[in-house]
């Protein structure tokens, strides 16, 4: 990109302006929810494990939840493992990742 | 280390403490964990600091946090949910804390079930250690098998250490009921030459003589600290830089490495062998 006629040598950020960055993303993230994240997690989780349930066996460990704090948008991702049953072997995972995305 | 694989995971638990607050531990335990990890042994640094969690923040995984270790305590959450692993190595994990709670929500028998399952899985369980002496500094030193004391050449700093390794020689599980002994090392940072030579700071030797236990490792006081804490990344994964190498060499010696500390910056090659030279 060219300014004034010259152009601007990618340049690597300074430390301090990716340290200012980052707490910011973070703070905002903490004012809103509280820090520990949305407080609905472990009870989506709950929901989530209750539901499958109703059609396959899976134990709690084999959902994920995973969370990426990102500027304006946040991604939950969740990862559920179903165990593969008897001669349908190849289904070792359902929904692989898919994304709940919330505006943050 | 590709031998370890089939072994069972060795499951050391090592406490980074100091009593003194601000002297280093949170940024001494996220380099000793990747340390470790980059030298393929898996690893998980565990932040205890309960109600100030940075650990996060040091190892720049905090977008990344859903659950903690609290959650895991308190049964709102499974280990394995709560545990992050580092984008930048894949035998690095960080189990972070709350935000919100306080130390009572730390239980001995909670965090003794979470080293136990941990132990399972990791070669190194590293502890953040919180400032002080309270609740929450004797359950990340509890369970210890080893301790690394940071310690400043400063004379709060020095007094609190000896007052920590007096803990660690008591109130461990390994001192009130199996009567052995947690390994206690002394890792100095922030060590600073220039003020050494002007006579304004204790030399090495001054605070060894004091605290009477071995010394780990010298970390000098230095820039690229603050780099790597603002861009979220343990001093050793960063640029490369003298207090990198320094914990590369206080890891090698942790890990029981007959390695010389020569210090970073050091003029005076002798030096160190004359400190070392007979111990080893
Ligand atoms: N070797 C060093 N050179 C320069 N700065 C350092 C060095 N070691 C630590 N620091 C700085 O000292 C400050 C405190 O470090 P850190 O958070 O690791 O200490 P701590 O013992 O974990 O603190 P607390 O007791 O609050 O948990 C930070 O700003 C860190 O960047
Ligand atoms: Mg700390």
């Amino acid at each position: 990109m060219s300014l004034f006629g010259f152009s601007l040598r990618p340049r690597r950020p300074k430390s301090a302006q990716t340290a200012k960055d980052r707490l910011q993303i973070l703070l905002a993230h903490e004012r809103r929810d509280g820090s520990d994240g949305p407080d609905y997690l472990p009870m989506l989780q709950a929901d989530i494990l209750a539901v499958i349930r109703k059609y396959t066996k899976i134990k709690e460990d084999d959902v994920d939840i995973r969370m990426e704090r990102n500027d304006d948008i946040s991604s939950l991702e969740i990862n559920i493992e179903i165990p593969s049953e008897g001669p349908e072997k190849s289904i070792a995972s359902a929904l692989p990742g898919r994304r709940m995305k919330s505006r943050g | 280390m590709t031998q370890l694989k089939d072994k069972a995971p060795l499951g050391k638990v090592i406490v980074i403490t100091s009593g003194k607050g601000g002297v280093g531990k949170t940024t001494s335990a996220a380099a000793i964990a990747a340390a470790l990890a980059k030298r393929g042994h898996k690893t998980v640094v565990i932040d205890f600091d309960v109600g100030l969690r940075n650990l996060d923040m040091i190892m720049g995984c905090e977008r990344r946090v859903v659950f903690d270790f609290i959650n895991v305590i308190q049964g709102e959450a499974r280990l394995k949910q709560a545990l992050i692993r580092d984008k930048r190595l894949d035998t690095l994990w960080i189990l972070p804390t709350s935000q919100t709670r306080d130390k009572d929500a730390l239980t001995q028998e909670g965090v003794e079930k979470v080293l136990n399952e941990l132990k399972e899985q990791f070669d190194y369980i590293i502890c953040d250690s919180p400032a002080g002496i309270e609740r929450g500094a004797q359950l990340a030193m509890y369970f210890a098998d080893e301790a690394v004391v940071v310690t400043n050449p400063e004379v709060s700093s020095v007094r609190d250490s000896d007052r920590v390794l007096g803990l660690l020689a008591s109130k461990t599980k390994r001192a009130e009921s199996e009567g052995t002994e947690v390994k206690a090392q002394v890792l100095l940072t922030r060590h600073d030459q220039r003020r050494i030579d002007a006579g304004e700071m204790m030399t090495i030797e001054d605070v060894l003589e004091i605290l009477a236990v071995p010394l780990l490792g010298v970390i000098p006081e230095s820039p690229a600290i603050l780099r790597a804490s603002n861009v979220g990344m343990p001093v050793v994964l960063d640029e490369p830089s003298a207090a990198g190498r320094s914990y590369e060499t206080a890891v090698a010696r942790l890990l029981g490495e007959d390695v010389d500390m020569h210090m970073e910056g050091e003029k005076r090659p002798g030096f160190f062998s004359r400190l070392f030279g007979a111990s080893a």
